[in-house]
């Protein structure tokens, strides 16, 4: 525990008795020992925190690439940050998946501890630093897919309340069934959980897969509005997506930040 | 048999359906006796004919061996620490504890989510945050809180145990003292604040622990035996005719525990 002493000074004086008097106040603070929990939209550092969000299939990771090239070509110091990628529970995730250990609620929790992990490693110390950092997929993620398999709106965003706001949040939006048409070409078979087997609402993985799907497309179109998030039509080209991108990017890269990596590269 | 509730937003597809078993939580800070106490109240229910199931925190199969490989290195933040202790908790409560107090099971819990609360406000989690997670948790039929209020005691009570000081039981995440003694007293009288604060929130039954352990343990049975209206199993079942109703005095009752409970403790 710090203890924080204040001291405030009041002076006054009496005119008809010519006496001036000052009295000084200390209140001593408790102050508790570790910063608390920052929320959602209130965290401030001086990176940007750009986020690409979208169904499988939408081609954001395509695009969070290229952005990548881009700005570190621009001499900006860039940091990647993956979905599932906490090398403290990523066992513990291989391993409920082989055994088919999850339910929607340790599935959720499970995501989330991931997510803070990231969070606390990967995202905040680099922002903190000012540097960029992008992360293919982010919140939206788990609130469209663990809300999909059941979970309480509400609840799920409760957990991911210590989450960074991102600068933009890009949603790239393809129709159901252009995604499953890529997801389909580039995949021979989808597992259990990916299809949503888990949830029992197919015997079939290719047909829950497409329920699941629509399900998470769902969500997402809702969180658009909810959230602020810049959608992205994901039907266009490659090259066309990726200028609308690098537009609203820049927007974002105040010459501040570009001058002290030139200054210091 | 009652209907099961939730703190706050229950599971989904929460099936409220009563129960037939009982949900009975000792909490309290480490070194106060927690373990001892399930274990000889687990004997006594049994050899009272009653199936028991005991769990704890970071037990479950899904997240008990990654939190224990997380917390053995050095990089676990508080955030993603909590998280897990509340992924261990949700597997454990969907796969083991509802189960089997659906099959009529006693479930003893040593701890619940009281000390997983306690240990994310005091690291600077928003108490409203920690506790919304937690909505999913079951009301339990009783909770035990053991208690001892002096933080050097059971700073002595876990050396006695021979484990020795533990780096998370100690607190030495939030540098509180430069050694593990001094970090170990100073982080178990802050857990302390957070459970007497949690006591009347939650309804807690608090057993002071600072007397002998045969003591303790005839009161933690006799307010067992209320929670779970005993009714003998055989004839020859020692169960008392008629357990006090209210307890206004149960250091008393326990100071004159008759011979039979001291069989049963002698068990365990």
């Amino acid at each position: 525990m710090h203890w924080l002493a204040q001291t405030q000074w009041f002076s006054g004086s009496i005119p008809g008795a010519g006496l001036k008097f000052h009295i000084a106040v200390t209140l001593i603070l408790a102050k508790s020992r570790e910063p608390q929990m920052i929320s959602y939209g209130y965290h401030r550092y001086p990176g940007r925190l750009f986020v690409v969000e979208g169904t499988d299939g939408s081609g954001k990771s395509t695009q969070l690439a290229l952005l990548y090239q881009w700005l570190k070509a621009e001499g900006y110091p860039v940091f990647f940050s993956e979905w599932n990628s906490s090398p403290l529970v990523k066992d513990t995730t291989r391993r409920a998946k082989k055994r088919r250990l999850f339910t929607p609620t340790t599935f959720s929790l499970l995501h989330a501890t991931d997510f803070a992990d990231r969070t606390e490693r990967d995202i905040i110390p680099p922002l903190k630093a000012g540097a960029i950092v992008l992360a293919d997929r982010y919140i939206y993620t788990a609130f469209a897919r663990d809300v999909a398999r059941g979970c309480d709106r509400a609840w799920v965003r409760e957990i991911y309340k210590f989450a960074v706001k991102p600068t933009v949040g890009f949603f790239f939006r393809a129709p159901l069934d252009v995604a499953i048409d890529r997801i389909a070409a580039a995949r021979p078979s989808l597992k259990y959980y990916e299809a949503g087997m888990d949830m029992g609402w197919a015997d079939d993985e290719e047909e829950s897969f497409k329920v699941f799907q629509g399900k998470i497309l769902d969500e997402y179109d809702h969180m658009v509005s909810e959230f602020g998030l810049t959608q992205i039509d994901a039907t266009q080209s490659i090259r066309t997506q990726q200028r609308q991108m690098r537009e609203i990017v820049s927007r974002h890269l105040k010459e501040k930040l570009k001058e002290k990596v030139v200054l210091t590269g | 048999m009652k209907e099961i509730k939730s703190y706050g937003t229950a599971l989904p597809g929460f099936d409220a359906e009563p129960y037939s078993g009982k949900l009975i939580v000792i909490e309290g800070t480490d070194g106060v006796g927690r373990s001892t106490h399930v274990a000889l109240l687990r004997t006594s229910l049994e050899s009272a004919g009653h199936a028991v199931l005991d769990t704890g925190m970071t037990r479950s199969v899904l997240a008990g061996r990654g939190i224990k490989n997380a917390r053995a290195g050095n990089t676990l933040g508080s955030l993603t620490l909590q998280l897990y202790y509340a992924t261990d908790f949700a597997d454990r409560l969907e796969k083991e504890m509802l189960p089997a107090l659906r099959a009529g099971f006693v479930v003893l819990t040593d701890r619940y989510i009281y000390s997983a609360i306690a240990r994310a406000v005091v690291r600077g989690a928003d108490p409203a945050w920690i506790r919304a997670i937690y909505g999913i948790a079951i009301v339990p039929d009783a909770v035990f809180y053991l208690r001892l209020r002096s933080t050097e005691e059971l700073a002595a009570r876990v050396l006695a145990s021979g484990h020795g000081f533990d780096y998370w039981e100690s607190g030495m995440d939030l540098h509180l003292g430069s050694d593990y003694y001094d970090s170990f007293v100073a982080y178990q009288k802050l857990l302390l604040r957070e459970f007497d604060r949690m006591s009347g929130e939650y309804g807690f039954q608090m057993i002071d622990t600072g007397r002998p352990i045969r003591r303790v343990a005839a009161e933690l049975r006799r307010a067992v035996k209320r929670v779970i209206g005993d009714e003998p199993v055989t004839e020859s079942e020692e169960a008392p005719a008629a357990a006090p109703a209210a307890n206004p005095d149960i250091k008393k009752v326990a100071s004159t525990t008759p011979a039979t409970t001291g069989q049963q403790e002698s068990s365990g």
